[in-house]
């Protein structure tokens, strides 16, 4: 039982794995085939609804990464249950449409294996309890989208609104990974069944809040973000038809849901998302009407449920969720039957546009009776599940309040313009004259009206039995929600004296009318679009070419290909890690209190040297000024040569005779090659640089000098940890037999860190090597009578 | 640089620094020294023979290509370390072997080993840089 649950968000990745060798093998009935997997998934997901009715939530924990003690938790309850019975139960339709719908195609098979794994990652999605499996079946299914929406790669329109898909829904996917994370931080849970009140009684919580409503919003396409939705059209229909009804778009509302317990119910909560899923709803509803395209409309209208939706859980009240929950199933319905018409009648007919369609009632007729039953229910008419939708939404405000009015006004609004569009889809293409299309229509094959039907059969079946709905749908899905029992009071029966009812009649009315200035209205949308000048999708673009331009630029900055500006990046990189913490951040005193050093200038004395050391330094001394005076460059670097010398005769006069041993010969052999590199690269003799330059690079070296010797000094002001000194000098003989601590670490104690560092020592050889025969080799290789022996010998 | 003084005298402190530095890369253990100094004074006689020769005819009296020299002593310092496996011991653990030769004790150790390792990468990884200055030039000129 309990693994099964978690093979209910896996079987469908196999299976879409499999796909592409199902469809070579039962080429025409690859489609019947593959559907027998979400088909058991429904199946098995009706079984548990018993157990989730009375009472009961189904929770599952698999070990994920035990290490972090991070589990796969899985939770079944109402909510998620719904969820998970409409994706499936979809899903195998729209499989078994899918085989017809693109019958023939070369990809089925690959198109199949991308909608199988979506819908696994949405079930997955609904199904998951710990935020991290949230997340990442979030991402899934961002990702497995973009591959269906761009499914027909050749077409730049359908790359365009993958992408677009892509970066807006993984924008929201980092916020909510940011969200997950903060939530975890506050709390320690990463399970969301274990939250309570900690998140909203915590400081954090507008954060937090801003986070996952980022993440909804996206994956919801609210308004300002909803223009990526009408753009993921470009996708096959049976695509649309599932991401419109029951997947990806519906994640966000059911995230908006999931987190109601813990995350919901305060001011701001209601106000953004009564505010954001209200324009939603209006934008949406005109936005359709502004089409022709039916797909383009009903692309539209998703907008507009989604706005409900979102509207109807900011108002969190008892009648708004169970009006949510309601909702959701009927508008997957319809959504999803109204989309897989609207594909048989451009598969049929050849084309979607609602102004050249009439008539073809007579040509499909069980086209038609599936476009019906679905229209009918998107109008909310009596015993189609939409009905029981549109009364609940209502039910809850009618208080009186002000700003139940305004809402109730918005909603009005609404829904009645989208049962004037619904009425628009019925209409138009069915009934009337018959007008001739493209291709001579007739009826759709059987699989690609079966999902139509059955979910028409569905919405009604499930409507006239109301006692059964609020039984299983309505109480334990709401309930989820809430977090208390909630008690179903659906009935068929009408009564005329309830203002619900004469709110119904003003919806339909509404929509009557919108139905009939439809033409109207659409020149006036146009013209007013046309007046606005730019939309939300212009914006993404010019955003999308500035970040190109942004990074361009950036690129030519730092990445001009001229040595010298690099190495005065890097000095300046190097001269402000030194001097910002120590000056500017106040860490010379924080390391060296001021305090302490009392009356400095009377501390100071002059330094007790032999002669001999003094000797030193004058040598030293007379190197730098060598350096610096050096009117040719090999003087110059014979000069860095003295500096070395004479650093390495401190470290010889002060007890390092391995460093000193060392320094010489890097002394030594830095001026062989650096003299020799200066004759390869042929510069010229003399250093001529103009006198900003010398400034800028006297300056930057100044600073860095300042800065490192700074660093030193508060360093040996502070104490000496001679721990690791202490143990190395008492053990070395003992252990590692040997009596010069600095090679016993080298080769001994901290052998492994020898041991890379020749590795690097050599890798770096060989790319000098690269590099130098790079140089050599001209670009177009001359025939030239080389020599062989000389040749092979330097090879 | 290239007279006849320097060209006579090169092969001889040449030799020495070569004796030198395998000197300073044994005693290093318990002296100042080690397989790190050791290679740059032997790289550095590569360095000086090639000023004097020149890289083609210093390439062929090493034989052997400098940078597989390195490779040898990236191989024989992992060698080293590996051997302590066969003991039961993690990796690197040094070994230690006492060598009785009449009068004296030679101690024979991984690490020294390992050393001997550090010392090639360093010689070949240096003078197949420096030879490769000097000579690449006039080579395919």
């Amino acid at each position: 039982m309990d693994a099964s649950i978690a093979l209910v968000a896996i079987a469908p990745f196999v299976a879409a794995l499999l796909a592409p060798l199902v469809h070579r093998v039962a080429k025409p009935f690859a489609g019947w085939v593959l559907a027998l997997v979400p088909g058991g998934i429904f199946l098995f997901l009706l079984m548990l609804i018993e157990k989730v009715v009375s009472g009961g939530a189904i929770s599952v924990r698999i070990g994920w990464v035990p290490a972090y003690d991070l589990d796969l938790s899985f939770l079944v309850d109402g909510l998620s249950l719904t969820f998970a019975l409409t994706i499936s139960g979809i899903g195998t339709l729209i499989v078994l449409y899918s085989g017809a719908y693109l019958k023939g195609h070369p990809h089925l098979g690959r198109f199949l294996g991308f909608l199988l794994a979506f819908m696994g990652a949405m079930l997955g999605l609904v199904l998951a309890d710990s935020m991290l499996a949230l997340f990442m079946f979030w991402e899934l299914t961002s990702v497995t989208s973009f591959l269906l929406i761009g499914f027909d790669h050749t077409r730049q329109a359908a790359r365009r609104g993958a992408i677009q898909a892509l970066v807006i829904t993984n924008i929201g996917g980092m916020a909510l990974l940011i969200g997950a994370i903060l939530v975890h931080w506050l709390t320690g849970h990463w399970e969301m069944s274990a939250l309570g009140d900690e998140v909203r009684n915590s400081g954090l919580y507008g954060l937090v809040l801003t986070a996952f409503i980022a993440a909804a919003f996206t994956k919801s396409a609210q308004v300002p973000l909803h223009f990526w939705l009408p753009n993921a059209m470009e996708a096959p229909t049976p695509v649309s038809a599932f991401l419109h009804s029951a997947t990806m778009v519906q994640g966000g509302v059911y995230l908006l849901a999931r987190t109601t317990p813990w995350l919901g119910g305060t001011e701001a909560w209601t106000l953004i998302l009564v505010c954001f899923g209200g324009a939603t709803l209006l934008w949406g509803g005109l936005g359709a009407l502004r089409q022709t395209d039916l797909k383009q409309m009903l692309a539209q209208t998703t907008l507009a449920s989604l706005g409900l939706s979102v509207l109807l859980i900011g108002l969190g009240t008892e009648a708004a969720i169970a009006a949510m929950v309601l909702y959701f199933v009927a508008h997957a319905f319809y959504k999803a039957g109204l989309f897989m018409v609207v594909g048989a009648v451009d598969h049929e007919a050849g084309t979607r546009d609602i102004t050249i369609l009439g008539g073809l009632a007579d040509r499909m007729p069980l086209t038609f009776i599936g476009a019906a039953l679905a229209s009918l229910a998107m109008i909310g008419l009596p015993l189609t599940l939409g009905y029981f939708a549109k009364e609940e939404m209502y039910l809850g405000l009618l208080s009186g309040q002000w700003r139940d009015i305004a809402v109730l006004v918005v909603l009005l609004a609404g829904n009645g313009l989208l049962a004037g569009v619904a009425m628009l889809v019925l209409v138009r293409p069915f009934l009337g004259p018959v007008l001739p299309t493209p291709k001579l229509a007739h009826e759709a094959p059987i699989a690609m009206l079966a999902g139509p039907l059955v979910l028409g059969a569905a919405s009604i079946v499930a409507a006239v039995s109301t006692d059964w709905l609020g039984r299983t749908l309505l109480e334990p899905g709401a309930g989820a929600i809430l977090g208390k029992a909630v008690t179903s009071h659906l009935t068929l029966a009408i009564n005329p004296a309830s203002p619900i009812f004469w709110l119904s009649i003003a919806t339909w009315a509404l929509g009557y009318l919108v139905y009939r200035q439809a033409a109207t209205l659409r020149t006036l949308l146009r013209r007013f679009e046309a007046g606005l000048g730019w939309t939300a999708d212009t914006v993404f673009d010019a955003v999308m070419f500035g970040l190109i331009r942004f990074s361009g630029a950036l690129t030519r900055l730092l990445h001009h290909g001229r040595l010298e500006i690099y190495l005065v990046t890097v000095f300046a990189g190097l001269a402000l890690a030194l001097i910002v913490p120590l000056v500017a951040l106040n860490g010379y005193d924080v390391l060296l209190p001021t305090a302490e050093l009392g009356n400095w200038a009377a501390k100071l004395s002059w330094p007790q040297l032999q002669p001999y050391e003094w000797g030193v330094i004058a040598l030293a001394l007379v190197g730098l000024g060598a350096v610096l005076m050096a009117n040719n460059r090999l003087v110059a670097i014979l000069a860095l040569g003295i500096q070395g010398t004479s650093v390495a005769l401190i470290f010889l006069l002060f007890g390092a005779p391995d460093l000193a041993f060392t320094q010489f010969m890097v002394e030594v052999l830095s001026v062989v090659i650096l003299a020799l590199v200066m004759t390869r690269l042929r510069l010229d003799e003399r250093d001529q640089r103009p006198f900003e330059d010398l400034a800028r690079d006297g300056t930057l070296a100044l600073v860095c000098g300042v800065g490192v010797s700074l660093l030193l000094m508060v360093v040996l002001s502070g104490v000496l940890d001679t721990r690791l000194s202490d143990l190395f000098t008492a053990t070395s003989v003992p252990i590692a037999h040997g009596h010069n601590i600095v090679n016993v670490i080298l080769v001994d104690y901290r052998g492994f860190d020898t041991l890379g560092e020749i590795s690097v020592v050599m890798a770096a050889g060989i790319a000098i090597m690269a590099l130098l025969r790079s140089r050599a080799k001209p670009a177009v290789p001359k025939p030239k009578p080389a020599p062989r022996r000389r040749r092979k010998a330097a090879a | 640089m290239n007279t006849i003084i320097f060209r006579t005298i090169a092969p001889l402190i040449v030799a020495i620094m070569l004796i030198f530095s395998v000197y300073v890369c044994l005693r290093g253990h318990n002296e100042p020294g080690g397989g790190f100094i050791g290679g740059l004074i032997a790289a550095s006689s590569i360095a000086i023979l090639g000023m004097a020769n020149g890289a083609a005819e210093t390439r062929r009296a090493l034989r052997i290509d400098p940078l597989a020299i390195a490779g040898f002593g990236v191989f024989i310092a992992g060698f080293s370390g590996l051997l302590s496996l066969f003991t039961g011991s993690p990796f690197m653990t040094s070994i230690w072997l006492y060598l009785e030769l009449g009068q004296t004790t030679v101690p024979l150790s991984t690490p020294m080993v390992f050393d001997i390792g550090v010392y090639f990468v360093v010689f070949g990884t240096i003078a197949a840089v420096a030879l490769a200055l000097e000579g690449d030039g006039e080579e395919e000129r």
